[in-house]
């Protein structure tokens, strides 16, 4: 009976059978990120802007307007103008932005590294405060840790994240002082460290400009709270919940009754098992943190993605907003497969 | 050994209490184990769970939020003589005081009266969104799941892709083309929330589209059609229900972060995500215009959520 196992052909081997799910899902996601540009296409399309109008102005000629209708390559069927499209933003080509008239990808790259020292900030915040608040309350479930930590994370689900930032503009550095208010930098330290890569935390380290550290660091520590706030109140609620299913399994028990202590139990054994599922929370959070940025960089006039967006978006500058818009969406995509794989690689019984 | 049947135990705990006076003859009525008409068993079947809902006291203060978010939205011209758009400069940026409670704004508007009109907007944009996203969803999701093969996978694939984009930021892009305004917000609001409810009636429905009853109700003839909307859709409604108890919240947050962007509803309308991006100007010397708001959002979506956590509990207690 229990050999019977061997009489089977063997099963393939983990590394190929992990190329093989890895394949088909590069396969879902090419067509997931299809469907995106299918979508923001349509959005372009419906848009009530003509964009021959946009280009000629409405006094140029009807033969002006034909020509450049072709140019653009309106006058052709709808599908064909999708294919256009579609090898026109696999080429990194989104147009150019009517705002700023440089190139968006050009824009997009310059904004991007602010919001993700933003939301790599804010994650790293709510990891280390999240993670042992949710396994604290699930080992003391029903007791008062565990009620406040509920309150907080429920309020974390109800508050604007607008909102939140005002008053915390208005309490920490209009009233106490005690942070720097919006923008990245003190105007003094503008352009004094040249952007390596764009991370003013990381260029002034790398650069050994601490004053310009500092200055940058009283910046976003404020922001990055806010929304590190918002990973918190997720995390923690996630980790409460898969630890106190965690905490229901028989080894558990086990390792109590063998005389082992209650916080090596928790800490090491069950919180060590949770730590596999915690990973794809975490790559979540990390981009939802993508959109809280969009209505915190407003707050904060933090020159990241979202303001590039919002701002964009107020100028009907479609360019621009489509191509934030895809690139977001990537950036989502990117982060569940990640996830994903990780997963599989760090839990063997999801290969 | 059985164990007791839940209903033997509500038998045991109720009948004490029917002395005869009216309320407990409807309550041993409601709670009776042998209803004799669909309605009754209906009914009984909703007072149990509003028992259980009543249990519980952070869904009641949920529950007694929002009663009071609806009695302020119907009753605003009772609760105020002013009108909520019309201007008096001479009284302009007031701080909180006897005669304006909340103070008023930059334009000598009482804040107190914007924001008693303003829960009619938040009611408006959560009604009209959740009406019309639930029923989508809830097609969807059963017809995915109940056909299965090609049906499935495309269906399934489009949901995927909205789902792929942050919400607001999804939002966003729909209100650019759509242009901003409170129809286009609901709208976008819309297009960018259905994706859950199609999941979760398609998870629903896998779990009963093989089950004998089907296969019954399948024998005598019904088409699909009848099956999904007859007997699927039903079954599902609770599940979505609870989805609906936590997504009202989300939709509150997203249509003030589309009027505080400025392209939610606009101006002059007392809608309070715009209300805190006009009054941000003056956060540092009038506080009051835009911290005051954003906490009627923090409540009333607060309210939301301890409402849907507690319909969770009731209607589905194995995930609690």
């Amino acid at each position: 009976m229990t050999d019977g196992a061997g009489a089977r052909p063997r099963p393939r081997r983990a590394p190929a059978r992990l190329l093989w799910l890895t394949g088909r899902e590069l396969g879902s996601v090419a067509l997931t990120f299809l469907g995106l540009l299918l979508v923001t296409f349509f959005i372009g399309r419906v848009v009530p802007i003509d964009p021959v109008l946009a280009a000629v102005g409405d006094r140029a000629p009807a033969e002006v307007y034909q020509r450049v209708k072709v140019e653009l390559g309106l006058d052709l069927p709808l599908y064909r103008q999708f294919w256009l499209y579609l090898v026109k933003v696999l080429h990194g080509d989104f147009g150019k932005s009517v705002l700023t008239a440089n190139l968006v990808l050009a824009d997009i790259r310059r904004v991007f590294p602010a919001t993700l020292e933003l939301a790599t900030v804010a994650t790293i915040l709510g990891v280390l405060t999240g993670i042992p608040l949710g396994v604290v309350a699930a080992a003391r479930r029903g007791r008062g840790l565990d009620h406040v930590v509920r309150v907080v994370s429920l309020l974390g689900y109800s508050v604007p994240v607008f909102w939140l930032g005002l008053v915390g503009l208005l309490v920490l550095y209009a009233r106490l002082g005690w942070v720097a208010g919006p923008g990245r930098l003190d105007v003094a330290f503008d352009d004094v460290v040249a952007p390596v890569t764009g991370v003013i935390l990381i260029d002034a380290a790398l650069r050994g400009e601490w004053e310009v550290f500092r200055s940058a660091f009283q910046h976003v520590i404020l922001p990055a709270s806010i929304l590190g706030y918002f990973s918190m109140a997720y995390l923690c609620r996630m980790t409460r919940s898969f630890m106190l299913s965690e905490l229901r399994h028989e080894y558990v028990t086990t390792a109590r009754v063998k005389g082992m202590t209650e916080r090596r139990v928790v800490w090491r054994h069950a919180l060590g098992n949770v730590l596999v599922p915690l990973i794809t929370v975490v790559a979540l959070s990390y981009a939802n943190l993508l959109e809280g940025s969009v209505l915190t960089e407003t707050v904060f006039a933090w020159p990241g993605l979202g303001q590039y967006i919002t701002s964009s978006l107020l100028n009907a500058d479609m360019n621009a907003v489509l191509g934030g818009t895809i690139v977001v969406g990537a950036i989502f995509i990117g982060l569940n497969v990640l996830s994903d794989l990780l997963y599989r690689v760090v839990d063997p019984r999801a290969r | 050994m059985i164990p007791p049947a839940i209903g033997d135990q509500r038998a045991g705990e109720v009948m004490p209490l029917s002395s005869g006076r009216p309320r407990h003859a409807w309550r041993a009525w409601l709670l009776t184990e042998t209803p004799g008409s669909r309605a009754q068993a209906r009914l009984g079947q909703a007072y149990v769970a509003w028992l259980g809902f009543r249990r519980n006291p952070l869904a009641m203060a949920g529950l007694t939020i929002l009663v009071v978010l609806v009695l302020v939205a119907v009753l605003a011209p009772v609760l105020t003589h002013q009108s909520p758009v019309s201007q008096e400069l001479g009284r302009r940026l007031q701080p909180p005081s006897a005669a304006y409670w909340f103070g008023t704004d930059e334009l000598g508007r009482d804040i107190y009266t914007r924001i008693l009109y303003g829960s009619r907007i938040t009611l408006l944009i959560v009604g009209l969104v959740v009406v019309s996203v639930a029923p989508v969803g809830l097609l969807i999701g059963t017809v995915a799941g109940y056909m299965g093969g090609a049906v499935d996978v495309v269906l399934m694939r489009m949901t995927d892709v909205f789902l792929a984009f942050p919400r607001l930021i999804l939002a966003l892009a729909f209100v650019s083309a759509l242009g901003p305004g409170i129809e286009n917000a609901v709208i976008a609001i819309a297009c960018t929330a259905w994706p859950p409810y199609a999941r979760v009636a398609r998870a629903e429905t896998l779990t009963i589209r093989n089950s004998d009853f089907i296969a019954a109700v399948r024998l005598q003839g019904a088409g699909p059609l009848r099956i999904v909307l007859g007997h699927v859709v039903p079954l599902c409604t609770s599940s979505l229900i609870v989805r609906v108890g936590y997504d009202m919240a989300g939709i509150i947050l997203t249509a003030a972060g589309l009027g505080f962007l400025g392209l939610g509803a606009q101006p002059p309308s007392p809608e309070w995500g715009a209300m805190i991006s006009s009054g941000r100007k003056f956060l540092l010397d009038q506080w009051w215009v835009a911290t005051i708001p954003g906490a009627a959002i923090l409540v009333v979506s607060l309210g939301f959520n301890l409402l849907g956590d507690g319909i969770r509990d009731v209607l589905d207690p194995k995930q609690g």
